[in-house]
């Protein structure tokens, strides 16, 4: 038996209706016999009757409902149906749920799951991997699993937080990744894992990049360098901690994410490193994103767009080299 | 306290208020409101007040009756004119005073000021600057509260005519009629979002008939004319109360100050200011006070009296309390003290 990263939500989302009656799920075309765009809750709405409601197409309205059900109690799951979506959401996001803890003592326990992350011929407004965006207001927490395993039990942990919690699921990884079974517990958000030890380079990256930098590892190994990888699983909290001891390992560091480069989380990363762990860097630390133009529709143009194998691996080798 | 006394009244008494006592209840909120509002105008033009102060002052009846037929388990969402109403809901005077002066003590501590105050968990929310967003957040305390088995809420969400035109009322007036919440959505219609008179903000002959697009029943008033403010908005209450459709009420006024206190509204025209919603509400309530008699002159002047020192406490309690200080804020944006994310 196996398990999808798209089952692994389907089940978590199952797991929390089942044990908590404050549970609900909110958005489009989530509920009846449907199960959302991607099917991430198919069948949810009949087994659990009046749990799982479809909306209009209101991002804005959708967000704001949540919050308002979070603040008297609920523990409402929002499924925006791609992420790019989320940006007509922004308001209710950043400056609602994100600004109500620290204004009222009151917490808005919500979780948004974003849809994340390009496919082919997905084009400029369903491709986007807007976690940088989110990590960039204060107030949430922003998740990005890259495992069929973190796309468990890192749902189960958004729901049982009583802060805003962003979960960036990766659409290419819904069929592409599979496990044998789902896991009993987790390491908690906020802690990285070393997805592959090496000592020559650290590349710390998150979602659906771990992938790349882990096929990139391998083909440098037959090159003979030891690539170290770290998933960092939430990109905020960011487990600066984590990559540092890496770095201290290798001397050498890449981040790869597939966002947009301005102001994303691997720059964020490099300005963490090179502050508290400039001693520890034998080479200038280096990042590589999607490029800086919106995303492209044509195959050709996408794989060429966002972070790839080749791209991964030649600037792996210039910072060896250095 | 008139607070105090007041609600106890009122919910010790079983049977509904007679229309003139009830009348005269919503005129002291209102007087109430009135002098605390000048008084923080005088604070705010001598330098004590940071930030801005924003004003009810011609919006008094409206907003009366929405805080006055709620009870403690409904949702009121009021804006930013909404002093009169915050007060009839039960918000304390000390905790606006401590707000405007920045209170450690206040409910936002000095992390957020002037009309952007609330008690989520006494049912009062915290509005947010960006006009219609607390339309949908109602709708999902409403929902809240019936997955969770409640009977007999409702919730009161108040807007302007500026807020009707954002993308995010639509939304929320939309979802709620979706969703068949118990809400009445009160909109004030001033005459004027910021500077930006009426023709330049909607083009449809009159606001209410959005309700049928919506999906809500739609009633108009005079804000001017407290007795029409508590009968239709009583009313519209007790029909949400009853399970009816979502109501809007779109109220008819001229705001009696500028947007805040920077701003001398030196735009509003001298024609407008002739149209009968232009008319001073405390001052027609008065007027209707006196003419029918309802209370002596000795009476109305101890309601003004007791106004004005509720005022003074209120104020100086606030000043002789602590501000925050920079350096020894918790600065810290979430509740979950493990997931902080950390720069050191």
């Amino acid at each position: 038996m196996s398990i999808t990263y798209l089952e692994a939500i389907r089940e978590a989302q199952a797991k929390l209706l089942r044990d908590n009656e404050d549970v609900f799920i909110y958005g489009q075309d989530v509920g009846g016999t449907f199960g959302g765009a991607f099917k991430a809750t198919k069948g949810l709405a009949k087994e659990f009757p009046g749990r799982v409601l479809n909306t209009p197409i209101s991002e804005d309205a959708m967000v704001g409902t949540a919050i308002g059900a979070a603040m008297h109690g609920m523990r409402p799951i929002v499924e925006m149906q791609f992420a790019d979506f989320s940006s007509t959401a922004l308001n209710q996001i950043l400056n609602n749920a994100g600004t109500h803890y620290w204004r009222t003592d009151v917490p808005i326990p919500i979780t948004v799951r974003l849809p994340s992350g390009g496919t082919k011929g997905s084009g400029p407004f369903h491709s986007q991997s807007m976690e940088s965006i989110y990590a960039h207001y204060p107030g949430l927490i922003v998740m990005t699993p890259a495992t069929v395993e973190d796309a468990y039990t890192m749902l189960i942990e958004a729901v049982a937080i009583d802060d805003p919690v962003i979960y960036c699921e990766h659409k290419y990884l819904y069929y592409h990744l599979k496990a044998e079974k789902l896991p009993t517990e987790g390491l908690p958000t906020g802690k990285a894992r070393i997805a592959r030890e090496g000592r020559d380079l650290t590349v710390a990256t998150y979602s659906a990049m771990l992938h790349e930098a882990l096929a990139v590892a391998e083909q440098l190994a037959s090159e003979g360098f030891e690539t170290e990888v770290v998933d960092l699983r939430s990109v905020k909290p960011l487990d600066t901690n984590t990559v540092l001891a890496s770095v201290a390992r290798t001397g050498r560091l890449l981040c790869v994410g597939e966002s947009f480069p301005w102001g994303s989380a691997t720059a964020e990363i490099i300005a963490r490193v090179t502050a508290e762990g400039f001693h520890l860097l034998d080479a200038a630390p280096q990042r590589l994103n999607a490029k800086d133009t919106p995303i492209p529709y044509h195959p050709n143009l996408w794989s060429a767009h966002r972070p790839n194998t080749k791209e991964i691996a030649r600037k792996a080798r210039a910072l060896l080299r250095e | 306290m008139l607070q105090t006394a007041q609600r106890t009244a009122k919910s010790k008494t079983k049977k509904p208020a007679l229309p003139h006592e009830r009348f005269l209840e919503a005129f002291r909120w209102m007087l109430l409101a009135r002098t605390l509002e000048e008084k923080l105008v005088s604070l705010y033009r001598g330098g004590l007040i940071t930030g801005g102060v924003y004003i009810g002052k011609g919006q008094e009846a409206v907003s009366v009756a929405c805080g006055l037929f709620l009870q403690k388990n409904d949702i009121f969402a009021p804006l930013i004119r909404d002093q009169a109403g915050r007060a009839a809901f039960g918000e304390p005077l000390i905790d606006v005073t401590r707000t405007y002066l920045g209170s450690r003590q206040g409910p936002m501590r000095g992390r957020d000021g002037n009309i952007h105050r609330g008690h989520p968990r006494k049912n009062e929310l915290a509005m947010i600057s960006h006009l219609g967003a607390m339309i949908s957040v109602t709708v999902g305390a409403l929902m809240a509260k019936r997955f969770r088995g409640e009977k007999g809420f409702i919730g009161l969400s108040c807007i302007g005519e500026g807020g009707m035109q954002t993308g995010s009322f639509h939304e929320g007036m939309n979802i709620a009629a979706v969703e068949q919440v118990p809400l009445v959505v009160v909109a004030t219609n001033n005459h004027y979002a910021y500077s930006t008179p009426n023709e330049r903000e909607f083009a449809c002959h009159d606001l209410v008939d959005r309700a049928i697009g919506y999906g809500f029943e739609g009633y108009s008033l005079d804000g001017t004319d407290l007795a029409a403010c508590l009968d239709v908005i009583g009313s519209a209450v007790k029909r949400a109360r009853a399970g009816r459709p979502p109501q809007l009420v779109v109220a008819s006024v001229l705001r009696l100050s500028g947007h805040g206190e920077h701003d001398d509204a030196s735009y509003v025209t001298d024609e407008i200011k002739r149209e009968p919603f232009a008319r001073d509400c405390l001052k027609v309530t008065e007027q209707t006070i006196v003419d029918l008699k309802l209370v002596d002159s000795e009476t109305l002047a101890g309601w003004r009296r007791h106004a004005a020192a509720q005022v003074d406490e209120a104020i100086s309690t606030a000043q002789k309390e602590a501000p925050p200080e920079g350096d020894k804020e918790d600065w810290c944006a979430i509740s979950t003290r493990s997931l902080v994310d950390s720069l050191e």
